[in-house]
């Protein structure tokens, strides 16, 4: 059977000298380049392609573009696995496997079509009313049932590691559609010299010039399109994008739009979609219109298609429909039986509702209506009642033409209704629905190609105008411009089930019986029923939904209104959108100067503000993170260690007014702060909670450096960067970020000093001071600050030599009973001291809850101070940080843990404050741990509890000072 | 003590796909120059306006953000009380992005319109690239140099090459 359904000779998409093989359910077929997997299908007589969401109906294709709302399907590319896409797209590629979707058992005979027999139950809301208890059952037992039987196709759990892109586009102009109107816009726009975007989802441009036989000028509709684009191809200013579908209208002239680049191939290098945003000052949106079919008993059968789409699967793919009926209610449908004749086809049944005169080659049912259709697997008889009564007419396609709805969706992105028009049954676009968009032909019901073709002109003209370009004389070309006459028919009242949504199965029944139940108005309609809701979105059932809505409700059609349109238009896949930002793309990584030394000697790296950090240096005979980092603490406080801390921000501050900025921004006074000179300080939120803390140099009369905390490092930025331009715009000051010029190192422990004389530098520094030197020819900086309570240094250099620094220093200190000391062992280091970092000020914490409420001057204003002396921030019974230790030496403290008096239940109106950092002290022998504690400060020596119910872990704790080391701070100052 | 050796910025440059060329660019020295406000800075220097590029000889000066500008090509000047002057020639890891599809690729990453009418040759702008912060000069019609923070210049080249090669194996379809 293979390609037998194809007419000799039609088909202007393929290439019948080149045959492409792809498989479908495991099926070898064949047919031909240009093919999508519909039409392919089609040429090969299979019309049944998959299973319908909810009845497991039987369905197969009802149109020829992204409108599908039956025929879709799941590719197979190796471990990627993409569901519902709709086979009226997909293009064929040699290899392609495809699968139907949604079936248990074969595709012909699916045992959950069960569900269909079952249908009188299964209305809209059935599950709602039926399993209502037990209340647990619903979770665990129904609806992963529900859920099993009801759906489409599945993913297959792993990544999608294809190749994705994300792109940007500027233009003028962009013109969305390229059938009669837009190509006319285009032509008009690119000869006026704008730079414009042509954008259309399909392989070919020409719209319904492609698929209607119309002719243009007196040229093939086909012909006339390929010589606009041809010359639109040959201008520098425009650009083409065909398979690309504009997906959202956004603010300020942004569009969406997803381009399938490469899913017309097998997988390789090329990206298989890509995800454009598009900047247009003007677009016109010339989408066109979509076909809508009429509700009658069984219209959901594979061989049950839109005229459009029967038109569009035999012009561009040669697909032969077999013997026909047509079921219109309008003169385009009327059209196409002509035109079908006349191309030989055998229109075995006009059928209209309509009184219209039956003087036409084929037989005419005037005031007729089909109400039923017969056939398992595939349409086989069509039942039409008449004046004479029922007649079963033999049939392979039912041909619906319910009138057209122009593809304004766009239009309605932004928030604007549509306005319903009573000449075209139909809803119009809304003027000035978006700013910078204008609609032209179909897409504003100009049905005829004259009319779109004049629009199109018009419109640019227009659009031109205001873009200050003078339009140039571009001659209207000539085409049909037959009226478009229509008598509404939404629904054939004949019993049975009449389906309106064809991807969700909805029927006239579901809406009607919404109706019935109260949900009256168009949005709560479209939930109860979930009418619009599959991937189509309810493109070809929305109006005629709504219209037996508003019959059932007893309204007129624009008083119930319509459902909103939401971007996206087609279905978009999430790997277009997040193209890039798989796995690490997720992030930036920022490396160290030190990191290929750390790495080398074999340390984990973890990340901190997007730097690769090393967790701890692990020797000989270390199998674990704790006998490292232990070790690495020993021998900073018996010996010396180093780390690189260039993470830290770097923020250089210069001006006559450095110095009164930095009193406002910090809590304490830096205007004091002698040249040659480190002060620690603390920096408030305006609303008077801790932002962050950090050290401050002052190099000069007028030259700061402010290092922040890691984390922190662009918040302070910003925040100082605010404060200038908010606050103090006309002092002299200036900041610069110099994070990323610097690479800084701690040298800490008592043969601090060794390390530094084995580099040449003579330390003589005191105790927060810092000094300009000269290292291996290089000028430095170096600060004698500590966050270990060691004798502690810091030393600068460009960020250049930092690599090289690293690697004296590493040598140095292992010369000394030294070691390189990771994130592990520094926080170990800081908690000993009670020095507090982002996991105590974390953002719901004032100054005197960390214990530096005398750090807040009270001789001068800061950002922040007055927020800070709200009564609930000043207030007794605030969380104040303490120390923790175990009672009972052995126990391990974990951080997150909530506390509680000793014989108080774990829950929350017994809480008494929480853990938030711990370490385990080779120091002091026994877990530390730093938190948050009621009136904490008042509290040392009592003993509470420390309850983790996460880990179920309780251990008593006895509060105290969070200084838990060296408590008067002689080792770092000696 | 012996001189500490200078690690380069970026490694695994060159890179050639496609129609694009990748390579690392050495600006030499980096001085960011911040005028404080009200400041003539005119005998000294040309401060540049916004995206203003301003070439005098090999010196350079780029429009770096609000209010500061990286001169490039020659020392920093003595411009002691009239604008605040950090050394950035270690900050930042420079590249030079060029070919036929040179702009091509960038429209992958970056939001700018790069037209000629809206970026043209000389100009600069501050913008992003991927997740990255990004410095861009337009050097030539299909050429851009891109400075980016040096810590981040891994990702800087890895998101630019998937780029070339994405925009090469579209070209090749």
């Amino acid at each position: 059977m293979s390609q037998s359904h194809r007419i000799p000779g039609k088909g202007l998409l393929i290439d019948r000298a080149r045959p492409v093989r792809f498989t479908f359910d495991g099926r070898a077929h064949e047919g031909f380049a240009g093919d999508t997997l519909a039409s392919a299908l089609l040429a090969n007589g299979t019309r049944l392609m998959g299973r319908s969401f909810k009845y497991h109906r039987p369905r197969g294709v009802m149109t020829a573009g992204s409108e599908e709302p039956s025929a879709l399907m799941q590719i197979h590319e190796g471990a990627q696995q993409t569901p519902n896409v709709r086979a009226t797209v997909q293009e064929i590629y040699e290899g392609l496997e495809a699968r139907s979707q949604n079936h248990l058992g074969p595709l012909s005979f699916d045992l959950l079509a069960v569900n269909d027999w079952m249908a009188p139950f299964l209305s809209a809301g059935f599950y709602y009313k039926t399993f209502m208890w037990p209340r647990a059952f619903w979770e665990k037992l129904y609806e992963p049932a529900i859920r099993r039987a009801a759906g489409l196709g599945s993913l297959s759990g792993r990544h999608d590691e294809a190749v994705y892109e994300k792109a940007f586009a500027h233009c003028d102009l962009l013109v969305i559609g390229a059938g009669p109107a837009g190509l006319m816009a285009a032509l008009v726009a690119a000869r006026a010299g704008a730079d414009v975007i042509l954008a259309d989802e399909e392989v070919r441009m020409g719209g319904r010039l492609l698929a209607d036989g119309a002719e243009v000028d007196g040229q093939a509709g086909p012909d006339w399109a390929a010589s606009v684009v041809a010359e639109l191809a040959s201008l520098p200013n425009v650009r083409l994008m065909t398979r690309t579908t504009v997906t959202g209208a956004y603010d300020d002239g942004t569009f969406g739009a997803l381009e399938r680049v490469s899913l017309h191939r097998a997988p390789g290098d090329a990206p298989r979609e890509c995800f454009w945003r598009i900047v247009a000052r003007r677009a016109i949106l010339a989408a066109g219109a979509l076909e809508r079919p009429i509700a009658h008993p069984d219209n959901d059968r594979p061989g049950v298609m839109l005229a459009s789409g029967l038109t569009g699967q035999m012009t561009r793919f040669g697909v032969n429909p077999g013997r026909v009926v047509i079921f219109s209610n309008n003169d385009s449908g009327l059209a196409t039986a002509r035109s079908l004749t006349a191309q030989g086809i055998e229109i075995a049944a006009y059928v209209d509702p309509r009184p219209i005169p039956v003087t036409e080659d084929f037989p005419v049912y005037a005031g007729a209506e089909v109400v039923g259709t017969r056939g398992r697997l595939g349409l086989r008889d069509v039942a039409v009642r008449h004046k004479g009564g029922i007649s079963m007419i033999e049939a392979r396609t039912l041909a619906l033409a319910g009138g057209w709805n122009p593809t304004l969706h766009l239009t309605c992105h932004l928030n604007t209704r549509p306005q319903w028009d009573e000449k075209i049954a139909a809803f119009v676009p809304k003027p000035g629905a978006v700013p910078g968009l204008e609609v032209a032909g179909a897409a504003r019901g100009r049905f005829s190609t004259a009319a779109c073709l004049a629009d199109g002109a018009q419109v640019a003209g227009e659009v031109l105008a205001d873009l200050g370009l003078r339009a140039p004389d571009v001659p209207v070309p000539g085409a049909e411009d037959r009226p478009y006459g229509i008598a509404p028919l939404w629904a054939v009242d004949a019993g049975g089930r009449a389906w309106l949504d064809f991807a969700n199965d909805v029927t006239t029944k579901d809406v009607k019986l919404a109706a019935q139940e109260g949900f009256r108005s168009v949005e709560h309609m479209k939930r109860y029923t979930t009418q619009g809701m599959a991937p189509d979105q309810g493109k070809t059932s929305n109006v005629a939904a709504l219209a037996v809505l508003a019959d059932a409700t007893g309204q007129e059609i624009p008083v119930t209104g319509t459902t909103t349109y939401r971007p996206p238009f087609i279905p978009v896949s999430i790997a277009a959108m997040g193209a890039g930002g798989r796995a690490e793309g997720f992030a930036p990584r920022r490396l160290l100067t030190s990191d290929a030394r750390s790495r080398a000697m074999g340390a984990p790296m973890i990340e901190a503000g997007l730097w690769s950090r090393p967790s701890y240096f692990p020797r000989d005979g270390e199998t674990d993170w704790r006998t490292a980092c232990d070790r690495e603490v020993r021998q900073v406080r018996e010996a010396v260690g180093v780390a690189d801390v260039s993470t830290l921000g770097k923020i250089d501050v210069q001006g006559a007014d450095a110095a009164r900025f930095l009193d406002f921004v910090y809590t304490n006074t830096m205007s004091t702060l002698a040249p040659g000179k480190v002060r620690y300080g603390l920096m408030l939120r305006e609303d008077g909670f801790v932002l962050d803390d950090g050290t401050c140099a002052r190099l000069g009369p007028e030259h700061f450096l402010v290092t922040t905390t890691t984390a922190a490092a662009g918040l302070v930025m910003r925040h100082m960067d605010f404060v200038h331009q908010a606050f103090c715009g006309g002092w002299d000051v200036r900041m610069a970020s110099v994070t990323e010029s610097w690479a800084q190192f701690c040298i800490a422990g008592p043969k601090a000093g060794a390390v530094l004389a084995a580099l040449g530098i003579t330390a003589d520094l005191p105790f927060m001071g810092c000094a300009p030197v000269t290292l291996g020819g290089v000028a430095g900086r170096l600060f004698r600050i500590s966050f270990s309570g060691e004798q502690g240094y810091e030393i600068a250099v460009p960020t250049r030599y930092g690599a090289a620094l690293f690697d004296r220093l590493v040598e140095a200190a292992h010369a000394l009973d030294g070691c390189a000391y990771g994130m592990e062992a520094l926080n170990v280091l800081r908690v000993e001291k009670g020095f507090i970092t982002h996991a105590e000020i974390h953002g719901r914490v004032t100054a005197d809850d960390v214990g530096l409420g005398k750090m807040v001057s009270g001789k001068k204003d800061c950002i922040g101070k007055a927020a800070s002396q709200r009564p609930g921030l000043t207030e007794a019974g605030r969380e104040q940080l303490v120390g923790l230790m175990p009672v009972n030496q052995g126990e391990v403290l974990s951080a997150g843990a909530h506390l509680y008096n000793e014989r108080d239940p774990a829950v929350r109106e017994h809480n008494q404050g929480y853990v938030t950092s711990v370490a385990p002290s080779p120091t002091l022998g026994c877990w530390l741990g730093l938190g948050f504690l009621k009136d904490g400060r008042a509290r040392h020596g009592q003993v509470i509890r420390l309850d983790d119910g996460l880990r179920g872990r309780k251990v008593l704790v006895e509060v105290c000072d969070p200084v838990f080391f060296d408590p008067e701070g002689g080792r770092m100052r000696g | 003590m012996a001189d500490l050796i200078a690690t380069p910025a970026v490694t695994g440059l060159p890179l050639a796909i496609g129609r694009v060329t990748l390579t690392a660019f050495d600006p030499g020295p980096v001085t960011a120059i911040a005028p404080y406000p009200g400041r003539d800075l005119s005998a000294v220097l040309r401060f540049p306006a916004p995206g203003e590029v301003i070439e005098e000889g090999a010196r350079r000066l780029i429009w770096a953000g609000r209010e500061m500008a990286f001169l490039t090509g020659g020392p920093a000047p003595d411009l002691t009380g009239l604008a605040a002057v950090t050394d950035q020639s270690d900050g930042w890891v420079w590249v030079t992005l060029a070919g036929r599809d040179a702009t091509a690729v960038l429209a992958r990453l970056c939001p700018l319109d790069l037209r000629a009418s809206a970026f043209p040759l000389g100009t600069s702008a501050k913008s992003v690239l991927q997740h990255l912060s990004v410095l861009l000069v337009r050097t030539a019609e299909d050429a851009f140099q891109i400075a980016a923070y040096r810590s981040m210049a891994g990702t800087l080249v890895h998101d630019l090459s998937a780029a070339m090669q994405a925009v090469a194996a579209r070209a090749a379809l």
